[in-house]
């Protein structure tokens, strides 16, 4: 029995891709990258909705295979003296001492190529993995499904992410009304006959927008009182700049020991209390929240597995992670089981809701 | 019985001027009151009181007192208001916080805190009995503007607010749209008793639906409330069906087009109007305009022609091609088929500057024209000859005004003289009427007249049935991106209902305006 179309939840499908990312990011074996490539081809395709942020993954193939280029590029311009089989000579462009050590052009090898392909194409899957996140979950819907203390940080961003469209309609929009009269045409004064217009009308949809959202109670104050308010503040804050002496006790290592590990659990701690404190007497409620259930839990256990299993492949098998780029790169059964097993959500996700159908 | 809202005293005042002064007003359970007056006098910030909006987003300094149900709440912000009081603006696009259909609904229920159950069956009640129940999954910004109100209401609607407050909700609507929309809230009061609070410019829409009406004759004068018909007998914005009545002596005034037909039948009515014959001079010739927006195609072989000497309306509905009719015919927006002849040019070959000379076109929004401080300054940056242009479109504005204070029409004027600088014979208006009162919508019917007599050729955009029938020539009214009807004003308004105006409608085809029949009344 197959199960019914719906929306599967969006923090699932950007863990799935967050796993193969991962494992993306911890080899540079172009066989490798290329199932992982071709697994989230197969899943965006066969599991997206027909909204219009699913169509965005073809922007984010076309940005990885930018990224490939670039890469491959960027080796033969600056690449030379890649020691190897030389492909392409190109004459070398003497550059001043100051730049030392950098060399322009010059004779191209194959291994150079190949070293740029490689570190290209693992970009290119890192681009595409977050691609196909977008595609299968409404950014929005992640946003919403922050835990009730953030909301208004939520509620922020969502908006942030509508107003950017509106403003490229305003920007167009003054720039043709601006055209249908005389005016300055200096550079700067130009500026600002364009400018003022466009801020004005943000400002004053920003505006309206504020006022629609305090009239249809956003930021209604729950039971709290002020005593309240400020201990969860306090909390929060304290907990968030113990978060950020321990990171940056860890990264540092000539920094106390104390500050690092214990450091970073206690700020992580008093951090999630002061949100669970804020959270307990939020009285907002959500509309036809999504749901964890057993196919979001086995989405996710794919992602996280094909991760976990491409970091045992980093530390085991180097040859396999990182191949020469004067061999043929070769793939081993675990390497096999990193590239396709992203292909098991597939099977264990339902299949997405047609638009207009029922969620 | 406690009425559901009742503001006393209520005066707002900025620095030197006082917007409202000691108003007093009830709004009882289940009535829908219009709020009405030339614009400018405070209407919106009257509404804005009842929802707390002002003065907390607008500045100045509030006094008197807001009970609901005999509660005062003029310090609670309107967040806290918002479970009794549901406010949608003029712009209720602007104020979409999510964007399908069904979370808007949501939104509301969502910060109230309500129990999933309940959302999940009012959501779906909403639908249905506002009829946007197809539209549910649909982004909120391709919605038609009838659409989008319909959804801003029902987005209220959801948390069960005990009154409604609209600012101006037809006016950026089709009269069809429009009807609709003022049909759902008729339904709200009589089937929910709903209160409804709503301000409006267009009387003639909305009267007929109005228990009592607020009359803000502005200029110093004291705020009257009390039965539409006796305030309209001294109201200085009325309705054409209104002017006819008075001019006509009829007692009690008829509200409704039915009841002034039952008046009007013992009105001898002269000989109809002589229709003299309209200039003939083809100043822009357009064949099988074809623009496509996309994959959506927004006009079809679209013929228009465009007379020297005449005013020409554009009608249709929301999203018909109005808009991109104008752009296309002044040369800016690309056409995919047909051709354009302004004198042996084509308007799409020219470039900015060159345009600017031949067509003039004031775009929806008139403000986006504008960018300096004071009106002396656009007008130089305008070229020479704008000021001259605006003191014989609207004389007697100062020069060190910002043009943001200025009122609509006189704003509307600034930009209209700004675009009429480079001395075109074309010109072309989209929408210029909305947020006019009738005083500032004659003065800008005077203007079109005046440019036309002068030989200018005039396109103007509009929803506006009654605007059409007090300047325009002929019409045109477009569909689907296609030409369905156009003609003589005469012929084409009586042809379709909807776009007939209410002299039309009382006294039958070929009267148009209350003037025309001032020698048989008198």
């Amino acid at each position: 029995m197959s199960a019914l179309p719906r929306d599967l939840h969006p923090v699932a499908w950007w863990l799935w891709a967050i796993g193969l990312a991962t494992a993306a990011s911890l080899t540079t074996n172009p066989l490798l990258l290329l199932m992982i490539v071709g697994v989230v081809g197969v899943v965006v395709t066969t599991r997206r909705t027909d909204h219009p942020w699913a169509r965005s993954f073809r922007f984010y193939v076309w940005l990885g295979v930018a990224a490939v280029v670039l890469r491959v590029l960027w080796r033969v311009v600056l690449g030379g003296g890649y020691p190897g089989e030389v492909v392409l000579d190109l004459p070398e462009v003497p550059l001043p001492d100051f730049v030392l050590g950098v060399t322009l052009l010059g004779p191209v090898t194959r291994e150079a190529l190949l070293a740029g392909l490689y570190d290209g194409l693992r970009l290119a899957t890192l681009v595409i993995c977050v691609g196909a996140a977008n595609s299968l979950a409404n950014p929005k819907r992640l946003l919403r499904s922050l835990p009730p203390a953030l909301y208004e940080v939520g509620t922020a961003l969502v908006v942030a992410v509508t107003v950017l469209p509106q403003l490229t309609q305003s920007i167009q929009r003054v720039r043709a009304a601006q055209a249908l009269r005389a005016g300055d045409t200096g550079r700067v004064r130009r500026l600002r006959r364009f400018l003022v217009p466009v801020l004005e009308d943000t400002f004053d949809r920003s505006l309206a927008l504020a006022a629609g959202m305090d009239t249809r109670g956003y930021g209604r104050a729950g039971t709290a009182t002020a005593t309240e308010r400020r201990t969860t503040g306090a909390l929060v804050l304290a907990g968030l700049c113990g978060v950020v002496v321990g990171v940056y006790a860890l990264l540092d290592q000539t920094a106390p020991r104390l500050l690092a590990a214990p450091m970073l659990v206690v700020g992580t701690l008093v951090a999630v209390a002061g949100l669970v404190n804020a959270g307990r007497r939020v009285q907002r409620t959500r509309y036809r929240p999504d749901r964890w259930r057993p196919a979001e839990l086995a989405v996710v256990a794919v992602g996280l597995m094909v991760g976990a299993l491409g970091w045992w492949l980093n530390h085991h098998e180097l040859a396999i992670a990182y191949p020469a780029v004067t061999a043929t790169p070769e793939v081993s059964l675990t390497a096999l089981a990193v590239g396709l097993l992203g292909l098991v959500a597939v099977v264990v996700s339902p299949p997405p809701r047609v638009q207009g159908g029922a969620r | 019985m406690r009425p559901l809202l009742e503001l006393r005293g209520i005066t707002l005042s900025y620095d030197e001027s006082t917007v409202l002064d000691a108003v007093d007003l009830t709004v009882e359970e289940g009535e829908l009151v219009l709020v009405s007056g030339p614009t400018g006098v405070g209407k919106s910030t009257l509404l804005g009181v009842v929802t707390g909006l002002v003065p907390r987003f607008s500045g100045g300094v509030l006094r008197g007192d807001v009970l609901l149900d005999g509660v005062s709440i003029v310090d609670a912000p309107p967040r806290e208001r918002a479970h009794a009081i549901g406010y949608v603006g003029q712009d209720p696009a602007a104020a979409f916080v999510t964007d399908t259909a069904e979370d808007e609904l949501a939104y509301g229920m969502e910060q109230l805190g309500l129990p999933p159950e309940t959302m999940r069956r009012r959501v779906e009640e909403t639908l249905d009995l506002l009829g946007i129940a197809h539209l549910r999954d649909r982004d909120l910004h391709t919605l038609s503007g009838g659409e989008q109100q319909r959804v801003a209401i029902g987005s209220v609607l959801t948390m069960h607010p005990r009154l409604l407050v609209l600012d101006e909700p037809t006016s950026a609507l089709d009269p069809t749209a429009a009807e609709d929309v003022l049909a759902t809230l008729t339904r709200l009061v009589h089937d929910l008793g709903v209160s409804v609070l709503l301000a409006e410019h267009r009387l003639e829409r909305v009267v007929p639906f109005a228990d009592r009406m607020v009359l803000m004759p502005g200029g110093g004068r004291r705020v009257e409330v009390g039965d539409p018909a006796d305030l309209l007998a001294h109201s200085p914005v009325v309705p054409p069906i209104v002017e006819l009545g008075r001019r006509a002596g009829w007692s009690p005034l008829p509200l409704t087009v039915r009841d002034a037909r039952r008046a009007a039948r013992t009105l001898t009515l002269p000989a109809p109007p002589d229709v003299a014959d309209l200039a003939d001079e083809p100043l822009l010739l357009a064949t099988g305009i074809g623009v496509v927006h996309g994959s959506t195609v927004a006009l079809r072989e679209v013929d228009v022609t465009l007379h020297a000497g005449r005013v020409t309306a554009l009608m249709g509905r929301n999203g018909a091609g109005k808009s991109t009719l104008l752009w296309a015919l002044q040369g800016t927006r690309k056409r995919r088929a047909g051709a354009i002849d302004l004198d042996g040019d084509d308007t799409a070959a020219l470039d900015p500057a060159g345009r600017r000379g031949r067509v003039a076109l004031l775009p929806q929004t008139a403000a986006d024209l504008l960018y300096l401080e004071t009106v002396a300054e656009e007008c130089a940056a305008g070229g020479a000859g704008t000021r001259e242009i605006l003191d014989r479109l609207v004389p007697g504005i100062d020069d060190a005004t910002h043009p943001r204070d200025l009122s609509e029409g006189q704003r509307l004027a600034l930009a209209l003289a700004l675009v009429l600088a480079p001395a075109p014979r074309v010109v072309l208006l989209d929408e210029p009427t909305r947020g006019l009162d009738y005083n500032a919508k004659g003065e800008l019917a005077r203007i079109l007249r005046t440019l036309a007599a002068d030989g200018h050729a005039v396109l103007v955009a509009t929803h506006d049935v009654e605007f059409v029938a007090s300047v325009a020539d002929e019409v045109v009214v477009l569909a689907e991106g296609e030409v369905v009807s156009s003609g003589p004003t005469r012929r084409v308004v009586a042809e379709s209902p909807a776009f007939a105006p209410q002299v039309m409608k009382v006294l039958g085809a070929p009267w148009l305006r209350v003037d025309e029949l001032e020698v048989a009344l008198t």
